[in-house]
C-alpha cells in the first residue's frame, strides 16, 4: 500500500516552472533514492512534502487520503518526518534534548511541571539502541560524529509515529567512514516499515540502499524504476540528459 | 578530531566528578573569590568586620540580581544594554509616586510594570522586528534614561511621603543581619537556577542561544521566548531600583549610570558565553561577587580606586581566555 502518493503535481514561482506534472507513490519499508543534478526540482519536491509551500497543481494523498499540508507542523502531525541537511541540532545540549527538542516530556502538575530528565535519557537511549547506534543519550551533540549527529536527528524522526521519513542529503557533510553508520540507520528505519525519501547526490549511497529510484531533470520525472533493474551508469545518463528517460 | 570509541569510552571513564567541577570556569571564579576574601581578611583588619562583609554582600546583590536577569539575555545570544537606564527608570518612577502621596504599594507595582514595558518593547523589536540586540537596547539606553530626566525634571528626590520609612527600610535595611537586597537576590538566584535546569523554558532558552534555526524548526516558540528573556532582564532590573533608590535614601537621574558594563562583566566572569547557548545563575552571582570583593580590596588596601577598571577588565579577559583554553584542548 502507498503510504505517500503524488499526483500529477506541479509548481512553478512565477514564469519558472520547479516541478511539471510529478507522480510518485512510495510503499511501507521502501527506500526511494530521489535523485537529479542541481536545479532538478528535488529540494521544491521535498519542500511540498514537508509543508513549506503548497503545490500549484496536483494532489498529496497520504494512506489512501487527500492531503492538505499547509506547514511543516501539519506535514509532521500527518506522519510525514524531515531530516534536514543541516540535521537542526543545539550542539550545546546533550543527545536526549536534542532528541526531544521542542516536544520535552514534563512531570508533575499544574505550575510545577519539571522536564523529566530521567524518562527521556531512558527512552532517547533506547532509541539509540533501536537504531543500532553507540550514541550516549547524555552526551553533548558538539563532541559527536557526523554520524552520531544523524542518529540524533534520525532518533527524533521515531518519537512521533512517522510512516514517511524524507532525508535531506544525509551523507553529504560526513566522512566516508561514517556513510556506512548512515546507511545502516536508513535499513533500520525501512525496518520498521517506515518509507524513507532519500535526497541524495552520491550515486553510491543511493545504490546501497534504496530499493527503487527516480530521477528528476529539470522538473519532470524522468525515470522510476527498481534499483535492481538500473545501473549508475544509466542513472548519470539520465541525470545529465544524456539518456533521455527509462 | 579522530578520536576512536575505545578513546572516548575511556575519556568519558576518567572523567569522574572532580574533573567536572575542575573544568567549570565558575568553580575558579568562585575559588578566585574566595582566595582573595581569604588574603584580605589575613592582609587587613577592616575586611572581616562585620560593618565590611554587610556592605559588600549588599553592594554586589545589586549588580548581581541584574546579571541574572542578563544571563538569561546572554544564554540566548542576545544582549540588554538599557538595564542601567531601567533602573533609574524603575527608582524614579517609585520615587516621584511616592514623592507625589501615594503608597508604597501602588509605587511599586507601577515601577514594576514600567520597566516590563521597557523590556516587552526591547522583546517586540528583536523577535518581531528582527532588529539586532544591540541596536535595540542601545537605543534604549538612551530613550528610557532621557524619560526619566523628563519624569523628574532632572531634580533630585529624596522626600518619599507617607511610606517613607517602609521604601528605606525595603532596600537599606536588614534582617537577621543580612541585608534585604540579599534576600532577594538568594530568592531569585534560586529562582533563576531552576528555571535554567528545570523547566521547559529554561530548555528553550539554551536551544535558541545553541542553533537558534534549528529551534525554530523543532517548533519551539522562538519569538515568545525572546520577549519573555528581556522582560525578565527589564524585572531584576526595575527590582534593584526599587532597592537602590531605598538604600540611598535618594534618587537622581545618573543612578545606574555605566551599570550595564558591570552586569554584563559579572555575567562574562561567571561563564556566560556572549555567542549564546552557555551561562549559570550561580555563575552571575559569583562574577559579580567577585568584581565586588576586588573593588572593596583596592579600597581597603589604599590602592587608588582608578585601578578598579584595570582589575576587573583583566579578570573579564583572564576568564574568557580560560574557558578558551579549556575548549580547545578538550576538541583536540
Amino acid at each position: 500500500m502507498a503510504i505517500l502518493e503524488l499526483l500529477e503535481v506541479s509548481k512553478n514561482f512565477g514564469a519558472i516552472q520547479a516541478l511539471t506534472d510529478v507522480s510518485l507513490a512510495i510503499k511501507e519499508g521502501e527506500v526511494v533514492g530521489l535523485m537529479g543534478d542541481n536545479g532538478a526540482g528535488k529540494s521544491t519536491l521535498v519542500k511540498i512534502v514537508a509543508g513549506n509551500y503548497p503545490p500549484s497543481r496536483g494532489v498529496i494523498r497520504i494512506a489512501n487520503r487527500q492531503a492538505a499540508l499547509h506547514s511543516p507542523a501539519d506535514a509532521r502531525a500527518q506522519g510525514i518526518e524531515i531530516v534536514y541537511q543541516e540535521l537542526a541540532l543545539c550542539d550545546n545540549l546533550t543527545a536526549a534534548a536534542n532528541v526531544y527538542l521542542g516536544r520535552e516530556l514534563l512531570r508533575g502538575f499544574g505550575p510545577f511541571r519539571i522536564l523529566d530528565y530521567k524518562t527521556m535519557y531512558q527512552r532517547a537511549g533506547a532509541l539509540f539502541a533501536e537504531l543500532k547506534s553507540e550514541t550516549r543519550p547524555r552526551d553533548l551533540v558538539r563532541r559527536m560524529s557526523g554520524g552520531q549527529r544523524q542518529a540524533v536527528a534520525i532518533a527524533r524522526t521515531r518519537l512521533s509515529d512517522a510512516k514517511i521519513v524524507l532525508m535531506d542529503e544525509p551523507t553529504a557533510a560526513i566522512s566516508v567512514r561514517q556513510v556506512e553508520e548512515v546507511l545502516n540507520l536508513i535499513r533500520r528505519l525501512r525496518d520498521h516499515g517506515i518509507a524513507v525519501a532519500l535526497v541524495s547526490h552520491r550515486m553510491p549511497d543511493v545504490f546501497a540502499v534504496a530499493d527503487r529510484i527516480v530521477v528528476l531533470r529539470r522538473g519532470v520525472k524522468v525515470a522510476d524504476k527498481p534499483i535492481s533493474g538500473s545501473s549508475p551508469e544509466e542513472v548519470t545518463g539520465l541525470i545529465t540528459g544524456a539518456i533521455q528517460a527509462a | 578530531m579522530a578520536v576512536t570509541l575505545e578513546e572516548s569510552i575511556g575519556k568519558q571513564m576518567h572523567a569522574g566528578p572532580l574533573s567536572w567541577i575542575l573544568g567549570r570556569q565558575t568553580f575558579w571564579v568562585f575559588l578566585a573569590a574566595a582566595l582573595a576574601c581569604l588574603a584580605l581578611s589575613i592582609a587587613t583588619d577592616t575586611f572581616a568586620t562585620e560593618r565590611n562583609i554587610f556592605n559588600v554582600t549588599r553592594n554586589f546583590a545589586f549588580v548581581a540580581i541584574i546579571a541574572l536577569g542578563m544571563t538569561a539575555v546572554i544564554i540566548t545570544g542576545g544582549i540588554d544594554l538599557s538595564v542601567g537606564a531601567v533602573v533609574v527608570l524603575s527608582a524614579m518612577i517609585t520615587g516621584m509616586t511616592m514623592a507625589a502621596g501615594y503608597s508604597i504599594w501602588l509605587a511599586v507595582p507601577l515601577a514594576i510594570a514600567g520597566s516590563l514595558a521597557v523590556g516587552l518593547f526591547n522583546g517586540v523589536m528583536i523577535a518581531y522586528v528582527g532588529m539586532p540586540p544591540f541596536v535595540v537596547t542601545l537605543g534604549m539606553l538612551s530613550v528610557v534614561r532621557s524619560l526619566a530626566m523628563v519624569l523628574s525634571n532632572n531634580k533630585m528626590v529624596y522626600q518619599f511621603g507617607p511610606d517613607h520609612e517602609m521604601l528605606l527600610a525595603l532596600g537599606g535595611g536588614s534582617t537577621f543581619g543580612i541585608p534585604h537586597p540579599v534576600y532577594v537576590l538568594a530568592i531569585l538566584g534560586v529562582l533563576t537556577s531552576l528555571a535554567f535546569r528545570w523547566s521547559r523554558l529554561g530548555r528553550h532558552i539554551f536551544a535558541l542561544g545553541g542553533n537558534e534555526h534549528a529551534a525554530t524548526l523543532t517548533g519551539i516558540p522562538v519569538k515568545r521566548v525572546k520577549i519573555l528573556v528581556y522582560m525578565f532582564a527589564a524585572l531584576t532590573a526595575g527590582i534593584t531600583g526599587v532597592l537602590e533608590v531605598g538604600w540611598l535614601g535618594g534618587v537622581t537621574t545618573n543612578l545606574g549610570q555605566g551599570m550595564e558594563l558591570n552586569v554584563i562583566a559579572a555575567a562574562v566572569i561567571g561563564g556566560a558565553n556572549l555567542a549564546g547557548g552557555a551561562g549559570t545563575a550561580f555563575g552571575a552571582i559569583v562574577g559579580a561577587a567577585l568584581i565586588e570583593v576586588i573593588r572593596n580590596s583596592l579600597i581597603l588596601l589604599g590602592i587608588s580606586t582608578f585601578w578598579q577598571g584595570t582589575f576587573v577588565g583583566s579578570f573579564i579577559i583572564i576568564a574568557v581566555l580560560f574557558d578558551r583554553l579549556r575548549a580547545s584542548r578538550s576538541s583536540e
